[in-house]
């Protein structure tokens, strides 16, 4: 809401000496978002005067045009001469002329200049060149007598007037109004508020027919008309001028009446061409695939929840929202009928929703206007349109229906205090609510539990009841000192305050937030992190630790990586979750893999210049969840019951928290110490038992073929016998398919999977001396040295403490074809002696016969 | 050479002469003080102690010596033997610090070059920020909770007072899971704050509540400068009995100095959220010019517009509706609500100019906050 100040100044007394500033700060202390405070003078610098066209001569050049040579008295001891293109206007008019030297909006830099034969020395303004409207077939004309030539252009059309630009929350719909922004000006600084005061005429239904057939949707229904109004008749400056710093358009007096007065009063209205309407105005909801042209031109497909006007052809409006051009307003229309309805705040949001036509009427209705305002905006509309339009009033005044029930509320006098945590007693709690427009009553009631009469529990604080039910409001069944209790019924203007805490928050905010003293709670003893949370941090700080850097890519997928992954058709990754908005079309689905976020990462980041890369991301995946049927409406009123609840468990997605890695170039860089090392699968699976160490578990590594990883270089890791994840290099198809540094390597495992580690089990060391045997066994190639590895440790048996795979070598010529021999070291001691080398020799023969037994292990001489 | 009953006369064995031991001695020290190393120290050594030196074999002279003269001869021997093996030692002390000193000179290297041979990994700063969040409150005792990111709309909006014509629903720029039937009418939305969190734990749980709730969320803006559709929020509840906005300003005043640094409080605006009434917008002390830029057009303050002051989030009381729909007892109970933007936090507390880069996971970005933020 953008208005000017001077406009808000007629409804309140603010002190002379308040600067814009010092308004917009104390509207944004009692909670109004003042987002600037500026003039339509802004982009204007240098000499702009009133000039009077002392004469002119109409000059036709060669390119067809004419152009008028004026001499203008702008003040000064001679007249300038000025070459101006428009002619809507004659000798002795008023007209705004720029100077040389001025500056206009945009920029626009004016000089003497030579131009059609003639030195212009300035230039004459149209409405549009000073930045305060769209007209731009002529210049601007000032009335007659409105000011004399040299007066400050600026002055006499009001552009220095600031203009508070004021951002509306949903529940303050009222300040979608000068009336309200007034309103909120005088109770921050205290000053007097002077609403609307005008006679109306006594309700005969006899202004347009109305019948309203939907009293939910249309609670009350208003109509005024005019007659004889002139269609040439322009709209004065003055409303222009306010209309355009609101940033409205000024389009033709009777539309720029029904804005201006809809910016005052904050009631939206709308005017019909009375010529073009066919029989009675009625109010409905649509049939289904009813149509309707709205004033945009767009053909609107009508919903059965939709509000309209009609007449005898059908809607003419789709309520509340806008007009229908049938009936809309034309440069021959005289008679005029003025609508000012109070809909269904609700069915207005569902409309906008539905058709995506957000209006400046609907915003307000959608907010909630006063319905006592209608017969004031009315009676301005049908004043204006006589005074600027030449119309007549025509008589008759008609109002459909009594607008909403009003509700008082039961408000404990303490309730304020109790809850800001300040001193605010009942006499303060009165008068701010009175400030706000509120009816306040002490309810005697309150002495009824002491007194002995009966109480009846079975309303609450907070109960809305019907003032005209006031009497029998029930009270509260509180026994502690509420210091009384208020019955208070909210102005009509502001339907956001149905609660107590509504009230309270009115009178704290007019107390002031900044007497709210500071104190911290003090929360009872609790637990900490829990330790799934720990384990996150601990096993991403050692990630880090190891060399990654951790990274936050957007869960959105495109399906296609699935397709360059080489995923199966009936690949669970496919079967994603889809976006019905999507930021992009290119990525409407939710990942079931940080994999696809990764690698691009790792992409952008190669393209970005960095070559040697290792990066993780922890975060969730989202995963299709037991069931798609939408789940139950549940209402709000009281708490859902565990079936309702666990209805809509089961609708949310499951998304377990997955930790990825990727890997390209250099893992150990190459330096002065020598080679470095290019990352590979053995730091993805690295990576993994990583995670793992932080848990406190060791993962079963096997061999595994997973798409998009390469199938002779991927690892399945399984903890207690499920795989809970796969590493290893990738495809080198998936790898040249999306662009990724050759050999990029990658992990990803599901961390849930992963628990706390419960509390460590300490070790018995033995002080005795160990015993170091190695030992090389040659085995088949395509048995894993995990397995030949466990079969050492089994047939070792117990005297070995330690055992370290530390070389792999493969030589056909020296070993036989298909063979490798894995070298191991061993440590050996005893508990309880000093072992002997016989003994380890020993043990070391078993697990040689072990290996043996299992692979047909042998000995490498 | 003597025969074994010869009468004894020391002076006639020469080797055991006085004067040819203190030669032999002299000798010694000379050889010694020539050998400038230990090798030749060594070979020295060998020379003049070392079982075929002139003293070794004037010791074994003595036993041809009569009774009576061999301990005398033996007193001077020995004194001779003696001295040379304290000249030895003192010169092979000097000679040994001289080569370690000489050992260390030659192993010196140069301590600056360095030593990146494994990459620098490092932690993105939004986790950590939101590390710290928890840190700070779980000092209080207070509790870290989390929920879906895919939320049911009920949780999202309807349990928070949020109506489903409710225009904050519409304002919230919603991504809207699709349904089945390819419509928008899934009843699952991506949370569009991480408030379904507190619905959550207040369904679940009885007060007191104590919790913050950091986490990601979504709104439907196009990536610039300060927006991006996802993002991360922290947000705070208690509910409890008495609890006022003297406590919310107090939590918020704690927050701020622990974030900011001491000194660094916050102010409280009227403001407007379905899920608290009365509402509040917390504005943060700017911490860089403390406010000092205001009406001082000399020291302009970038960082707050020389308002003084900076835009926090929103606060306030939980809407006793709120409580109702969760199973909480607004008669019994009250409790209060925060929520700020945590790259919003980042930008100020780390001086992050652009969300993109906080965003796009550029590693030079997370490289330069290391473990902490
Ligand atoms: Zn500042």
């Amino acid at each position: 809401m953008r208005a000017s100040v001077s406009w808000i100044a007629e409804h309140v007394d603010l002190p002379p000496e308040l600067t814009p500033r010092e308004l917009g700060e104390a509207l944004v202390r009692v909670g109004l978002e003042v987002e600037r405070v500026e003039s339509a003078a802004d982009g204007i610098s240098g000499p702009l005067v009133v000039g009077r066209v002392l004469s002119f001569v109409d000059e036709p050049q060669k390119n067809g045009k004419v152009i008028r040579w004026c001499s203008v008295d702008v003040g000064e001891d001679d007249p300038r001469g000025i070459v101006c293109g428009a002619h809507n206007f004659a000798e002795g008019d008023l007209i705004v002329a720029v100077l040389p030297g001025a500056t206009l909006p945009g920029g626009f830099a004016i000089s003497a200049r030579k131009t059609y034969g003639h030195v212009s020395d300035g230039m004459i303004c149209s409405a549009r060149e000073l930045g305060i409207g769209e007209d731009h077939a002529g210049i601007l004309v000032l009335e007659a007598d409105s000011a004399k030539p040299g007066d400050d252009a600026l002055d006499v059309l009001g552009l220095r007037e600031a203009v508070l630009d004021i951002a509306v929350t949903p529940d303050r719909g009222y300040c979608l109004s000068v009336r309200g922004l007034a309103r909120e000006a005088g109770a921050a600084l205290d000053v007097a508020f002077h609403d609307f005061v005008m006679a109306l005429p006594a309700v005969d239904q006899s202004a347009y027919p109305v019948t309203v057939a939907d009293p939910i949707g249309c609670d009350q229904f208003s109509a005024r008309a005019v007659t004889g109004l002139d269609p040439t008749a322009p709209t004065p400056p003055s409303i222009a001028s306010r209309l355009h710093a609101a940033g409205m358009r000024s389009i033709s007096l009777p539309v720029d009446v029904t804005n201006y007065v809809m910016l005052e009063t904050g009631q939206p209205l709308h005017a019909f061409d009375r010529a073009r309407l066919n029989g009675a105005i009625g109010v409905r909801r649509a049939s289904a695939g009813e149509k309707l042209i709205t004033l945009d031109g767009v053909i609107r497909v009508l919903d059965p929840d939709d509000l309209v006007v009609t007449d005898d052809s059908g809607p003419i409006a789709l309520a509340g929202v806008m007009g229908g051009a049938s009936t809309e307003i034309s440069d021959e229309t005289t008679d005029i009928v003025l609508e000012a309805a109070h809909w269904h705040p609700a069915s207005i949001s569902r409309a906008v929703r539905r058709h995506k036509l957000p209006s400046e009427a609907a915003k307000r209705f959608e907010r909630g206007v006063d319905p006592r305002i209608a017969g004031v905006a009315l009676q301005r509309c049908v004043d204006l349109l006589v005074e600027h339009g030449g119309a007549s009033a025509a008589p008759g005044y008609t109002v459909i229906g009594d607008g909403p029930a009003r509700v008082s509320i039961s408000l404990p006098a303490n309730r304020a205090a109790e809850l800001a945590g300040l001193p605010i007693d009942a006499t303060t709690v009165r008068a701010r609510l009175e400030q706000v427009g509120c009816v306040v009553t002490t309810s005697t009631a309150d002495k009824s539990t002491s007194d002995g009469s009966t109480v009846d529990g079975s309303t609450g604080i907070g109960a809305a009841t019907e003032t005209t039910e006031a009497t029998e409001t029930t009270e509260a069944t509180e026994t502690r000192d509420t210091g009384g209790l208020f019955t208070v019924t909210p102005p009509t203007w502001r339907p956001d305050l149905t609660d107590p805490a509504d009230l309270v928050e009115e009178v704290v905010r007019l107390v002031g937030y900044d007497q709210i003293p500071s104190i911290l709670p003090s929360a009872p003893a609790g637990n900490g992190w829990t330790p799934q949370q720990r384990l996150r941090r601990s096993a991403s700080r050692s990630l880090a630790e190891a060399g990654y850097a951790e990274v936050i890519n957007y869960p959105f997928l495109a399906p296609a990586v699935h397709d360059a992954f080489g995923l199966p058709a009936a690949d669970e990754r496919r079967r994603a979750i889809r976006l019905a908005n999507p930021i992009s079309e290119a990525e409407p689905e939710m990942r079931t893999s940080l994999l696809p976020g990764l690698l691009a990462n790792l992409v952008r980041n190669v393209g970005r210049g960095s070559r040697d890369l290792a990066i993780f991301e922890m975060g969730l995946v989202y995963l299709p969840a037991e069931t798609t049927t939408p789940p139950p409406r549940v209402g709000v009123e009281h708490r859902p019951s565990d079936a309702e609840l666990a209805a809509i468990e089961r609708t949310v997605p499951r998304q377990p928290r997955h930790v990825a890695t990727a890997t390209a170039g250099e893992f150990d860089r190459a330096g002065w110490w020598g080679q470095g090392r290019l990352s590979g699968w053995a730091d993805a699976v690295e990576a993994a038992r990583t995670i793992a160490r932080a848990a406190g578990v060791e993962l079963e590594v096997r061999k595994g073929d997973v798409p998009p990883w390469h199938p002779g270089r991927c690892a399945e890791l399984l903890l207690d016998g499920a795989v809970v994840g796969v590493a290893g290099e990738l495809n080198p198809r998936v790898i040249a398919a999306l662009d990724l540094p050759a050999r990029t390597s990658a992990m990803e495992l599901n961390f849930d999977a992963f628990s706390p580690p419960p509390p460590a089990q300490a070790p018995i060391l033995s002080n005795f001396p160990p015993v170091l045997l190695d030992l090389a066994l040659v085995v088949p190639e395509e048995v894993p040295a995990a397995a030949v590895l466990a079969a050492v440790r089994t047939g070792a048996g117990e005297l070995l403490e330690s055992v370290r795979l530390f070389d792999v070598y493969s030589d056909p010529a020296r070993l036989g074809p298909g063979l490798r021999s894995l070298a191991f070291a061993l440590k050996f001691r005893a508990m309880d002696r000093t072992l002997t080398v016989d003994e380890a020799t020993a043990a070391r023969d078993a697990a040689v016969a072990e290996a043996a037994a299992r692979f047909g292990a042998m000995l490498r001489a | 050479m003597s025969g074994a009953n010869d009468p004894y006369d020391p002076k006639q064995v020469a080797a055991l002469s006085p004067d040819a031991l203190a030669a032999g001695v002299a000798a010694a020290r000379a050889a010694f003080d020539q050998a400038t190393n230990l090798d030749d120290l060594h070979a020295a050594q060998s020379a003049h102690l070392g079982d075929r030196s002139p003293l070794a074999l004037a010791n074994r002279e003595i036993a041809a010596l009569p009774p009576a003269a061999k301990a005398d001869a033996g007193k001077r021997i020995n004194a001779a033997r003696s001295e040379v093996r304290q000249v030895y030692a003192e010169r092979l002390a000097l000679l040994q610090t001289e080569r370690d000193a000489r050992v260390l000179v030659e192993e010196s290297v140069d301590v600056t070059l360095p030593w990146d041979r494994r990459l620098e990994g490092a932690r993105h700063p939004l986790t950590t920020t939101q590390e710290l969040v928890g840190d700070v409150f779980t000092a209080m005792g207070w509790e870290v909770a989390e929920g879906p990111e895919i939320e049911a709309e009920w949780f999202n909006f309807d349990a928070l007072n949020i109506g489903v014509d409710h225009p904050a629903r519409s304002l919230m720029d919603t991504f809207f899971v699709q349904g089945p039937d390819g419509s928008a009418d899934s009843g699952l939305v991506l949370r569009t704050h991480t408030s379904p969190v507190q619905a959550r734990v207040m369904l679940t749980r009885t007060p007191p509540i104590y919790i913050v709730c950091p986490g990601k969320v979504f709104r439907t803006d196009e990536l610039d400068a300060t927006h991006s559709p996802v993002f991360h929020q922290l947000e705070g509840l208690v509910v409890d009995k008495g609890i006022t906005m003297a406590h919310l300003k107090g939590t918020l005043d704690h927050m701020a100095e622990a974030f900011f640094g001491p000194g660094i409080i916050t102010r409280l605006r009227p403001s407007y959220f379905p899920f608290t009434e009365p509402s509040a917008e917390p504005d943060l002390l700017c911490f860089v010019c403390r406010g000092e830029s205001v009406g001082n057009p000399d020291r302009p303050c970038r960082t707050c517009g020389s308002e003084g002051w900076i835009e926090w989030g929103g606060c306030g009381m939980v809407n006793p509706r709120v409580l109702r729909a969760c199973g909480i007892d607004p008669e019994v109970y009250s409790g209060f609500a925060f929520g700020m933007g945590i790259e919003r936090t980042m930008m100020f507390r780390n001086n992050a100019a652009d969300m993109r880069d906080i965003v796009e996971g550029d590693v030079r970005f997370t490289a330069a906050f290391g473990m902490e933020a």
